[in-house]
């Protein structure tokens, strides 16, 4: 090894030892749990036992539940916040009054830690003493009031409100950053030549918005299935199981019960379902930084 | 732009103006309510029809926030996290990210794909072999622990951001310190480490941020209610509810927001880009 390489190495090393210790192998070792009966205790042998994890996951109810849940939880707030998000990009890509105010306000949902972002909705949900029912009661919409978050049919739709408000000043920045990046001569020209509205936005606006949109709308998936703190503060994963996310499943199996080995292999079909879903991005992304 | 008349031209805009407000209602409200919560005597928050505004508004909440022990020491406990954390985080990018930028070597794909492949994993994939190998050398349970998962769990991304900013560094102005006698890690030091400044300043806010936010791992990895951080233990106060209590938990949660709004409006150029590098989660 020449001095330049040594030099080199001796700089990346103290960086990539933790890393490597601490997240490339516990990663690894978490895949290959989920392929064994690991328990918590003292002393628990561990055996491989092959796919008999998975076998059990496809019996049991309570893990179709929570995959469902987790499914329409990351889809609709994914969708709702990039829908919202670029209507709200190009309204505050125009001259407006209060578009600082926006800009401003985005940062509070973003940089609230999760949790109190959860404790706030839950106040603002309260049954008696929440704004919601509260509003509800003085605008003569009294007969709408619910316990939100305690109601069989309103858990779920509550919990995703919230998710969409924490989410999408992040999306709505992120897609109004894509949109001044497009170039304006391009659109006027485009104008000029008597191209409409619709027409200008996919011929101008979407190429060049289409890898930013791609990126935030993968991440905010992947966020969002693998989201936690939110969901546990808010409804613990209740009533019934209705918003039992599968990351709060996940981590009742293992800290509550024990069950290692189970929790990890929800954990890997967890990875599979978002590399199903999102493997076209992700090799696209890797190509990228090779 | 296109050829409207100024009628709909002004239809256009109330539209715009109506969903604007719409957006401002939405992101705000709660947030309102919650500083509202924050100044209301227990008295007023068990009444039947709450208010939007307090009637007899009171810092009593905000007080009690502060001297209950718990609050105030997990705040300590988040302080001392995150600081820690960010500061090793910076300290250990620094030079990895300009050997990464100035040297060739086989490790720059690896290092820029891991920050894409680790936001993958759900983390609980993670922590039960985290949580298994801290128990073995008895960091379960301890400050130092959890820093060397924030650590490791900023690391990736810091690494990414830096060698940004040491791209911006003209490498003549290290070249002309190595003529005038320099050692190479006296040209670090010295000479990129200051022109850095900024990207280290932006990297550990960022680094610290997530490490005062984060709440699973400290869950997990934390038991003594000594040593759990703000949000564990804000947490766990929404499991003792009682009407009364929610005054303090309403304080509790602004001042646990305030460092890392503080933090936000200081790199609100840098959060879009952020964001696409997966740094900064929603």
């Amino acid at each position: 090894m020449n001095r330049d390489a040594r030099f080199a190495y001796s700089l990346l090393i103290p960086a990539l030892v933790p890393v490597a210790a601490l997240s490339a192998a516990p990663l690894i070792r978490g895949v290959f749990l989920g392929f064994t009966d690991a328990r918590a205790g003292r002393h628990q042998p561990i055996h491989v036992t092959g796919l008999a994890n998975y076998q059990k996951l496809l019996e049991d109810e309570q893990f179709w539940s929570a995959f469902k849940v987790g499914l329409v939880w990351a889809f609709a707030v994914t969708i709702c916040q990039f829908l919202l998000g670029l209507g709200l990009a190009s309204l505050l890509n125009q001259p407006l009054r209060l578009r600082w105010l926006a800009r401003t306000l985005a940062l509070v949902p973003w940089a609230m830690p999760p949790v109190v972002v959860g404790i706030m909705w839950k106040l603002v949900y309260h049954p008696d003493a929440g704004l919601l029912n509260e509003a509800l009661y003085r605008t003569g919409l009294g007969g709408l009031q619910h316990n939100w978050l305690g109601d069989f049919t309103t858990a779920l739709p509550a919990v995703i409100l919230v998710g969409i408000w924490a989410g999408l000043p992040q999306t709505t920045i992120v897609l109004l950053a894509g949109l001044q990046g497009v170039q304006r001569e391009l659109h006027e020209a485009a104008a000029v030549d008597g191209a409409g509205a619709a027409r200008r936005f996919r011929a101008v606006t979407w190429p060049a918005l289409a890898p930013v949109v791609l990126a935030i709308t993968s991440l905010d998936f992947i966020w969002n299935f693998n989201s936690f703190g939110l969901v546990y503060v808010l409804t613990g994963g209740g009533p019934g199981g209705r918003t039992m996310l599968p990351m709060l499943f996940a981590y009742e199996e293992a800290f509550r019960f024990g069950h290692y080995g189970y929790a990890a292999a929800l954990g890997n079909v967890m990875v599979l379902v978002i590399l199903v879903l999102l493997g076209f991005y992700l090799r696209r992304r890797l190509k990228e930084a090779a | 732009m296109s050829i409207s008349g100024p009628k709909t031209k002004t239809f256009k805009r109330i539209g715009q103006y109506t969903a604007l407000a719409g957006y401002l209602v939405f992101l705000a409200f709660p947030l309102v309510w919650l500083i509202s919560t924050s100044f209301k005597d227990p008295r007023e928050l068990v009444e039947l029809h709450p208010s939007l505004i307090p009637r007899h508004p009171t810092l009593q909440n905000y007080v009690t926030a502060f001297t209950e022990q718990d609050l105030a020491r997990s705040a300590l406990n988040s302080l001392i996290v995150a600081s820690a954390s960010a500061l090793l985080t910076v300290l250990l990018a620094l030079p990895a990210a300009y050997a990464l930028v100035r040297f060739r070597t086989r490790l720059s794909t690896p290092i820029l794909g891991w920050v894409l492949v680790s936001q993958l994993f759900p983390f609980v994939l993670l922590v039960i072999p985290l949580f298994l190998i801290l128990k073995a050398v008895a960091l379960t349970d301890t400050r130092f622990g959890l820093i060397v998962v924030y650590v490791t769990w900023s690391l990736p991304f810091a690494l990414w951001m830096l060698q940004g900013f040491v791209r911006g560094i003209p490498r003549e102005l290290e070249e002309a310190a190595a003529v005038d006698g320099a050692s190479r890690l006296q040209v670090l030091r010295q000479v990129v480490a200051p022109l850095l400044a900024p990207g280290l300043v932006a990297t550990s806010l960022f680094a610290f941020i997530s490490g005062w936010n984060e709440f699973f791992f400290a869950l997990v990895l934390l038991k003594s209610p000594e040593l759990a951080t703000l949000p564990v233990t804000l947490a766990r106060f929404v499991g003792v509810e009682g009407i009364a209590r929610l005054g303090p938990l309403a304080a509790g949660s602004l001042l646990a927001t305030l460092p890392s709004l503080v933090f936000f409006a200081l790199l609100q150029r840098r959060l879009a880009e952020g964001s696409l590098a997966g740094a900064v989660k929603g």
